[in-house]
């Protein structure tokens, strides 16, 4: 056995991280975060947020605020998606792109009001990002924010996760619909951010609060004793991003990066092109006209074996095509999964290939994706 | 978690369990929680070698693939077919739950192993580092 070694640098902490370490969370270097990487058990929580409610602290995300008479224009510019078509309240999923028609990072759009424009980022991406918006949104009238620190921020998800919620909060929560969010109170927090978004591939809330640690713990505290009669579980990084592959949704630095543009990201329905000028858009036109050199599909072992992350992919023949981005056991769907770069003649569904797996290739084919995708009410 | 006293570890989180000339093999509680849920063991066939030191099969969890190391060389004699349709036994009960059966080419190679004591200051030191 030879484990993993710890790197000494000096992590960042949530609110939450003194509750974490108590309830016996074993934690993890995450982006230069110290973050719970899983409590009961991976496989466990990963059950709990598909059949019941899981709660994750994911305050280690970042978000900019966008304010402004100019702020649509700079979101317009600096974000693929167009988020002239939403409305006050909704979300979108959306990229900022570097010219090449690469990945800064993927984001969720919040649009909070006509001049007003929450963009939720990642976490090990943070400081680039934000530098990233400074620099590209100084020629619109508008200014950007980092409220990162400013928020812890709860993800509750799972098929019982609005029943937990709706204990704890005046909102009617019928009336907020996938991707829109509102503001209500929360455990008598007034004001509180709602939005039914997530990472899991399952129904569920994000909630922002005041990152203090008194009213961080104390609302973590009564989102599970809330929970309790539904079977809630804390949840980890771990089973985050098993939920997160089984619906097929990208990772930085896996899925999408610097080096990879959106139609290889297979991002494309999310990238408004005609929504006119944004940065990335140009490249991406280019690369349109060039055809595709490799695309992302999703692969399933048919031979005994775990493909993991940046494991190699070969033709039947023996040539090297591709690489695995992310690879894991999906503890729902009881299958090796795995996402995959090859070139687009390897992308055909039920195509068979091999994942070099350690000292051995073993079989795989081209599924559909998402692997997971959850029965809509 | 007792480390049971009767059987020698390595520093790569392994035990040993010396039974006459011959010997089970298993990983600790220490190394069975850092992995995590355990979903699949490759373990060497009957009759292969294994060599004190090199890797004989391997241990994935849902999060992380870890290589096996030998505590000491011999014949494999028997394998835990078991662990084929429950790996996640060794997740409930890592000391009783053995891998590989050897016959022991040299006994002395275990003495050179760590004791129950010392490999339990042994793993609460890289706990803490």
């Amino acid at each position: 056995m030879s484990p993993t070694v710890e790197s000494n640098v000096a992590l960042r902490k949530t609110a939450l991280n003194a509750v974490h370490r108590q309830m016996g969370a074993k934690m993890v270097d995450f982006g230069g975060w110290d973050m719970p990487v899983e409590y009961s058990g991976l496989i466990a929580e990963h059950m709990a947020v598909r059949t019941a409610v899981g709660l994750f602290d994911v305050s280690h995300m970042g978000d900019i605020l966008i304010r402004g008479p100019q702020a649509l224009d700079a979101v317009q510019h600096i974000a693929m998606n167009d988020a002239a078509k939403l409305q006050r309240g909704q979300a979108q999923y959306s990229a900022m792109l570097y010219p090449e028609g690469t990945f800064v990072d993927d984001v969720i759009v919040h649009k909070l009001g006509d001049n007003d424009y929450l963009l939720v980022i990642n976490a090990g991406t943070r400081e680039k990002d934000v530098n990233w918006v400074r620099q590209n949104v100084p020629r619109f009238r508008c200014h950007a924010d980092n409220l990162s620190d400013y928020y812890t921020q709860l993800a509750i998800q799972g098929p019982k996760a609005a029943d937990v919620l709706r204990k704890l909060t005046n909102v009617d929560l019928s009336t907020i619909k996938n991707y829109w969010f509102t503001y209500g109170t929360v455990c008598g927090l007034s004001n509180t951010m709602i939005a039914r978004t997530g990472y899991t591939g399952e129904d569920g809330f994000e909630i922002y609060i005041p990152s203090d640690e008194v009213t961080s713990q104390r609302v973590w505290e009564e989102v599970l004793r809330a929970g309790q009669e539904f079977g809630i579980a804390p949840c980890g990084l771990g089973a985050r991003n098993t939920l997160r592959l089984e619906a097929k949704m990208a990772l930085y630095e896996h899925e999408i990066s610097d080096t990879i543009n959106v139609w290889e990201a297979d991002l494309g329905r999310f990238c408004k092109m005609e929504k006119g000028n944004f940065i990335g858009r140009d490249a991406l036109e280019r690369a349109q006209g060039q055809g595709l050199r490799r695309i992302l599909v999703g692969l399933e072992m048919i031979e005994r074996g775990i493909g993991r992350d940046g494991y190699k992919v070969f033709s039947e023949s023996g040539e090297q095509i591709g690489y695995i981005t992310s690879g894991s056991p999906a503890p729902f769907l009881k299958k090796n999964i795995a996402l995959a770069y090859v070139p687009p003649g390897y992308a055909q569904i039920g195509t068979v290939v091999l994942v070099e797996v350690r000292t051995q290739k073993i079989k795989a084919q081209v599924v559909p994706t998402p692997f997971y995708k959850r029965q809509k009410k | 978690m007792a480390y049971p006293a009767a059987y020698r570890y390595t520093r790569e989180h392994e035990w040993i369990n010396l039974d006459g000339n011959q010997a089970t093999i298993g990983i600790t509680d220490y190394a069975q929680n850092s992995l995590g849920d355990i979903v699949f063991v490759e373990l060497p066939k009957v009759g292969e070698e294994i060599t004190a030191g090199k890797t004989f099969g391997s241990v994935e969890s849902v999060k992380a693939v870890s290589d096996l190391y030998a505590p000491a060389s011999g014949k494999v004699v028997a394998i835990n077919e078991e662990l084929a349709n429950a790996p996640e036994k060794i997740n409930s009960d890592a000391h009783d739950t053995w891998m590989v059966r050897i016959q022991l080419t040299n006994a002395a190679d275990v003495s050179k192993l760590l004791s129950a004591d010392d490999y339990e200051k042994f793993v609460k030191e890289e706990g803490a580092a």
